[in-house]
């Protein structure tokens, strides 16, 4: 069969290959040679493949993504501002049609206890961390899209937590789109060491609403004790496609939370697969995904509880208007060694529109005998009541339907514990909503 | 104030209001009292604005207006506030932001200045005092965790700050416990003023030892059977609804 959309990305390979950063590194050549191999065997997935079922992947496969140059940046500073985390003084990385831009970026502001490098200047460095932790955690077998970015990583940041960070202001990885029909592939590496804690975020923003693709694939490392918080906020052009995977890999006795949101983008499909792989590790996993007019988006979590007293609690929360799709699969797996799991998970949705549509679907596959998992989805409507009680009070209609819809998306902000983040995606919510000036008004 | 003219209501195409008549003047306190299903809650929704009630024939004015024609956040703004039997939980909003919203909503409709937040705060500090009511109640989102008794006094305090002129009051008192029927009352008494009406549906006597109604209207069957003054109530109180409904209405 051909296959002329993986061919595209062969040859940019060939192209592109004298100049990917870590020349001369053998492990990184081998790396990205069998991550190419891997992409050209599995090609694009199909809905035929169960973990794309109600997700299409063809338009990406249909325009030929180019990579981005770093000769075509023109972006000034104040552009970047309004992606700031509010006023927070923090490190803030700052990437460009998926190139670091070392002038917007705000490096050294805070001794955050990390160590931050960009993945190219790692690679340069030939680092021996990057050498044992990178692609270490991430399965490209079988995953076209991680594979895809593994042969083409260029960008992206390595951020060592080393010592007590807890209080210490995040690291803002932001991620900045100025250009069509080019493609991104992000690559970030966090390995938390024992006893330490970090807070990183992720911000995928546009300054234009063209097509592009960001292809990123996220690896965090938590061992024993340590702590680290993911916040990811998608805001991509409405026209943009975003694939990505969220990959972590968690120590005995170590804490986790996902915090992902998702406004933007065509197409969306977000992966996020925790392995706690000693014991008494316990991860969060949180997400709200708001979409209209014909977006699609789609949330596959998995969490492996691999070994005893393991905790995991997933709420999800989806509104659809519009002919907007949503997907929501969460697995969860309780391996046989995984005794006193406590694991729960919930996805809740609601469907704005008569054409909006959710697949959701749990699977738990529980091969321990003394554990407590749960799992509830949900699929409703606003309540006509309630929106019958708020217009006998004389809140009108339209009013009525964005304050319930607010309040639905609210408790899942209210668990971001970065202040500055939270009213940011707070205001970023209220944006989106078609009343925004007077719901404001109302809720602040 | 209110006039309502043989009223006929149909509920999922069930006739629940048969030829109701009521005239409520300015200044008036009505006690309308009835058995369970005599189509009291239906009256207080429909006066309210609630879909799904069909109006077959008769007529509602309110202060000389076809309420009928106005949607339920209209006559809301217009000064209408039905008290719920049922208070309806709402996860995630507010309950002062709720309030303010409300409040503003329907000084926007009047032509008057919205009130900024500390004036609004202002005005809910006095109120809360009248009705002995926690002002941690202020700040959790609207009657989600509350008691029955708060999520009374929550539609009662709302009412003390929307000041309506027309309160009609759908088993305000049902399920309180005597300290909150107290504040309940003490709320209501509060609002009682000569360009004010209230109409208190109501299936037992009681909190009429604390409000002293003008009028009391027996509902049976979709209408009025009789009305009376206050010792109407108590003769209900008494006899029963049983009992009464065949003295007026021999089968």
């Amino acid at each position: 069969m051909a296959k002329p959309a993986v061919d595209h990305y062969l040859a940019e390979f060939s192209a592109l290959r004298a100049e990917l950063p870590g020349q001369g590194l053998e492990w990184l050549d081998r790396s990205r040679r069998g991550a190419l191999d891997a992409f050209a065997s599995a090609g694009f997935p199909t809905p035929r493949q169960e973990d794309w079922k109600y997700t299409r992947v063809t338009p990406i496969e249909k325009r030929s993504f180019k990579f981005a140059d770093q000769n075509g940046i023109h972006v000034r500073e104040r552009d970047v501002e309004r992606f700031n985390l509010g006023t927070l003084a923090c490190e803030q990385l700052v990437f460009v049609d998926g190139r670091y831009v070392d002038a917007l970026s705000r490096r050294n502001v805070v001794d955050g206890g990390a160590r931050i490098t960009t993945l190219g200047s790692a690679m340069n460095a030939s680092s021996q961390l990057l050498e044992s932790h990178l692609g270490r955690y991430a399965d490209i077998t079988g995953q076209p899209f991680s594979a895809l970015n593994t042969a083409f990583m260029t960008d992206g940041a390595v951020i060592h937590v080393k010592n007590q960070g807890a209080g210490k202001p995040p690291i803002h990885l932001l991620f900045i789109a100025t250009r069509k029909d080019v493609v991104a592939h992000p690559r970030i590496l966090v390995i938390a060491e024992a006893g330490s804690q970090a807070a990183v975020v992720e911000s995928y923003t546009s300054l234009f609403d063209g097509c592009y693709f960001t292809n990123a694939l996220t690896e965090i490392a938590v061992m024993e004790e340590a702590r680290v918080d993911h916040y990811k906020l998608q805001e991509e052009s409405i026209k943009a496609f975003h694939v990505a995977t969220l990959q972590v890999h968690q120590d005995r006795d170590s804490q986790f939370a996902s915090h992902s949101i998702s406004f933007g983008g065509q197409l969306v499909r977000n992966d996020i697969n925790v392995l706690l792989n000693a014991e008494g590790a316990g991860c969060t996993l949180n997400g709200l995904f708001m979409a209209s007019g014909r977006q699609h988006v789609d949330y596959h979590t998995r969490v492996d509880h691999a070994k005893p007293n393991g905790t995991s609690e997933e709420v999800y929360k989806g509104i659809l208007d519009g002919r907007a799709r949503g997907v929501f699969n969460g697995r969860v797996k309780v391996h046989p060694d995984a005794q006193k799991t406590d694991a729960h998970q919930s996805n809740k949705n609601l469907l704005l529109s008569r054409d909006a549509e959710i697949d959701t679907k749990p699977e738990l596959e529980i091969y321990a005998d003394d554990v407590k998992c749960s799992h509830g989805a949900t699929v409703g409507q606003l309540d006509e009541h309630t929106l019958y009680y708020l217009r006998s009070r004389g809140i009108g209609e339209a009013q009525a339907r964005g304050l319930l819809t607010y309040g639905f998306a609210r408790d899942i902000l209210d668990r971001v514990d970065l202040a500055p983040l939270r009213l940011k995606l707070t205001d970023e919510l209220l944006e989106r909503m078609p009343n925004a000036e007077q719901l404001r008004e109302m809720v602040q | 104030m209110l006039s309502i003219k043989n009223l006929h209501v149909r509920v999922d195409g069930k006739e629940i209001i048969r030829g109701l008549n009521l005239e409520v003047k300015a200044g008036e306190v009505h006690a309308i009292m009835g058995p369970n299903g005599s189509g009291k809650s239906t009256l207080a929704h429909v006066l309210a604005g609630r879909d799904g009630y069909e109006v077959t024939e008769g007529e509602i004015l309110y202060e000389g207006r076809n309420l009928l024609e106005m949607p339920a956040e209209e006559r809301a703004r217009e000064g209408l506030f039905l008290g719920f039997q049922y208070p309806v939980e709402i996860p995630g909003v507010n309950n002062t932001y709720f309030l303010k919203a409300a409040l503003n909503a329907g000084r926007r409709h009047r032509g008057l200045e919205e009130l900024d937040a500390m004036d609004f705060m202002k005005l809910v500090k006095e109120k809360l005092e009248v009705l002995h009511i926690d002002d941690s109640l202020l700040q959790r989102p609207v009657n989600v965790g509350f008691s029955g008794g708060e999520k009374k006094r929550n539609e009662v305090f709302q009412m003390a700050v929307l000041e309506p002129r027309l309160a009609i009051l759908d088993e305000t008192d049902s399920g309180l416990d005597i300290d909150a029927l107290k504040d309940v009352a003490h709320g209501i008494n509060a609002l009682r003023r000569d360009d004010r009406a209230v109409v208190l549906v109501t299936h037992y006597q009681r909190l009429l030892n604390y409000i002293t109604p003008d009028f009391v209207h027996v509902l049976s069957d979709g209408r009025i059977v009789k009305s009376g003054g206050r010792e109407l109530a108590l003769e209900v109180e008494e006899e029963g609804y049983t009992q009464l409904r065949r003295k007026v209405a021999p089968a």
